[in-house]
């Protein structure tokens, strides 16, 4: 069985150097240069709190929501962890970037032939057994990547080792059904940007309780209005035919007088 | 024979110039420079007015499957004069949608992908598969009404022995993607204003396109039978404004039933953006033409109709932006005006339907009434054959 990859970012540790984001723009060739916010060019950003630091990039949820809204497939999710995006089946729908719960995909709206650009989670480093690029540069072990089980264990462990510091939460180990990346934090996940309100099922269950009544509504709605045609049509023959009686036996009666 | 006349100019027809001239030069724009510099679409706000405007589209025309289904489906014949205008509005409404579609993707030469790359997991594929085969099928229920013209009853008779499936299915097809505007929104509790936000949204799009669709009928209805007889009669109609009462009704106990049990009713006691819009939405679409239509006297004139459908129409393109775009919207982090190339394109794009709609009912058997007596039913697109039939049967 392929383990589950993730990767742990702790922000306590976190200094604000930005050496994952340049690891990133060199690793994937995007433009260089500092940038505060996620972008076509910035698969990941720091996000300044009162001197708090907090990455963003793409979760790499275990049940992606941009894999199951996007209508053409462009979005697969690999079992090591990665999900995927590919710009030649995409066809500018932008349903993903309406749908991710954390905001994350990004559009080329420069562009006449625009793609979503996103963290590929070092997919193709990955498949060599490498680590990301961003966990590989980190100094300080901020980012920290490996075995999604063991993570967890290690998150733990650090919670209770130091509970007074820590939140007691791992965000991401039960959001929206659990996603690759893991936060642990000293200040409380709502006061640093995060959704703390999400669901914790997958979120391709809301729509998937809708489109899985779609079998049910063709078959039971074709025999039913067949149905109702048939009755509705039978009474209009019958009736037609009733007159037709009626009228032969008065044309009869009349001949007979 | 007519003798060829210059057209005249009219304040309308100058006005529905201008429009398509300039959604012309905006669509060659956005084509030409991209989404990003000619629409205020963002990362923060990737749907916006044309979304909102598909949904609308969409719903108005719901009065295609809804008029189809009782009188073709139910046999309520006496409905029979607005099967046609209903068909050819729904036709208008899709073509339109299918038209915004193409310039709201990013990538439209790539529009047929989910033909031939299937995810039936997304409510987007659903509907996508949903438009192209209801356009289609309207397609086919429309074919009749160019073919009459044109005196070709061979192929009238072919499609009249299939039109059974193909209205079934034309039913079906609406029933599902109307609601299915509805499930695209499920997906996103997080992100949609409790206000709106409802895991019975498929629902209550459903119910409100009913009311939406027939009001859209009436409405035309009244419009276009104003310097000729009534297409309906006044009976007809007020008929037509219990349907569209009932739908509301219904939607009025759904939505707010579905609020109650979801603990959000407070949300409307907080004085917001949000929650102005959503009074504006319920009582000018919803509250407002309902206790008017509950009134016989008003069911029965010309202009209180006319004013109730208006209403209901509005609120509905209220409650379908609201969604689109009022609910998603967060002051100030992520907020959303349309662009002036957006506005316009839309605009250009709704003259092309008016036109159109305009052209097709004064040169197409649309409203065959007038040149019958005052009891004849007009011929349906079903029910030419069988005149022709007659014609051609020897006894």
């Amino acid at each position: 069985m392929i383990n589950k990859k993730a990767m742990l970012i702790d922000v306590t540790m976190c200094v604000g150097c930005n050496a994952c984001q340049e690891a990133c723009k060199t690793e994937n060739n995007l433009k260089a240069g500092e940038e505060k916010h996620l972008s076509p060019s910035a698969y990941t950003a720091l996000n300044e709190y009162d001197g708090v630091f907090v990455r963003r990039m793409c979760q790499h949820c275990d049940v992606p929501t941009c894999v199951s809204v996007c209508p053409v497939g462009a979005f697969t999710k690999l079992a090591e962890g990665p999900v995927l995006y590919d710009a030649d089946k995409c066809i500018g729908c932008r349903y993903c970037m309406q749908a991710c719960p954390f905001h994350v995909p990004r559009y080329e709206w420069s562009s006449t032939t625009p793609r979503i650009q996103k963290c590929k989670f070092c997919a193709p480093r990955l498949a060599k057994g490498l680590q990301p690029a961003c966990a590989e540069a980190c100094p300080t072990g901020a980012t920290k990547f490996g075995n999604r089980d063991d993570l967890l264990r290690e998150a733990y462990s650090r919670i209770n080792a130091e509970p007074d510091k820590y939140v007691h939460k791992i965000y991401g180990s039960d959001d929206v059904g659990g996603t690759s990346i893991l936060y642990v934090s000293s200040v409380p996940f709502e006061q640093l940007g995060f959704d703390t309100k999400l669901v914790k099922a997958p979120m391709p269950l809301l729509t998937w309780n809708a489109l899985s009544m779609v079998p049910n509504v063709v078959t039971v709605g074709s025999v039913m209005l067949a149905g109702i045609w048939w009755i509705t049509n039978r009474r209009t023959e019958v009736q037609k035919h009733e007159e037709a009686l009626k009228q032969h036996t008065t044309t009869q009666t009349q001949e007979k007088q | 024979m007519k003798a060829f006349t210059l057209p005249r100019i009219t304040v309308w027809r100058v006005i529905a110039v201008v429009l398509i001239a300039a959604g012309t030069a905006a669509a060659i724009a956005r084509f030409t420079l991209g989404l990003g510099a000619t629409t205020n679409l963002s990362d923060e706000f990737p749907w916006g007015l044309w979304i909102g405007f598909d949904f609308l589209g969409i719903g108005l025309a719901a009065a295609g499957f809804t008029i189809v289904a009782s009188v073709h489906l139910f046999h309520a014949e006496k409905y029979e004069p607005i099967v046609r205008p209903a068909i050819l509005t729904a036709f208008i409404g899709y073509l339109l949608v299918v038209l915004v579609l193409v310039i709201d993707l990013g990538r439209p030469e790539h529009f047929w992908h989910p033909l031939v790359m299937w995810n039936p997991h997304s409510v987007m594929f659903e509907i996508t598969w949903c438009v192209i085969l209801y356009t289609t099928v309207l397609s086919i229920e429309f074919a009749p009404i160019v073919l009459e013209k044109f005196k070709l009853h061979a192929p009238i008779k072919i499609i009249h022995n299939l039109s059974l499936p193909f209205m079934i299915a034309g039913v079906l097809l609406s029933t599902l993607h109307q609601s299915s505007f509805g499930s695209l929104y499920l997906i996103v509790p997080n992100r949609l204003h409790a206000l709106w936000y409802s895991p019975l949204l498929p629902i209550l799009f459903f119910i409100s396109c009913i009311a939406s669709g027939v009001s859209m009928v009436v409405f035309e209805t009244l419009i276009l039978s104003r310097n000729r007889r009534m297409l309906l009669s006044t009976e007809l109609r007020a008929n037509l404004a219990k349907i569209i009462a009932v739908a509301l009704a219904v939607y009025l106990v759904v939505r707010f039933q579905d609020m109650s049990a979801r603990g959000v009713l407070h949300e409307m006691m907080v004085v917001s953006y949000q929650s102005i819009a959503f009074y504006a939405e319920i009582l000018i679409g919803f509250v407002v033409p309902l206790i008017l239509l509950m009134n016989k006297r008003i069911r029965e004139s010309r202009r209180g109709l006319f004013v109730s459908t208006v209403m209901v129409l509005i609120g509905f393109a209220a409650n379908r932006m609201n969604t689109a775009i009022t609910g998603m919207e967060i002051w100030p982090v992520q907020t959303y005006f349309p662009s002036l190339l957006e506005i316009l394109i839309t605009l250009g794009i709704a003259a092309i339907g008016f036109s159109a709609f305009t052209l097709m009912a004064r040169y197409l058997p649309i409203f065959e009434t007038e040149h019958h007596d005052e009891n004849a039913v007009a011929p349906s697109i079903y029910d030419v054959v069988t005149d022709a039939q007659m014609v051609s049967r020897p006894d």
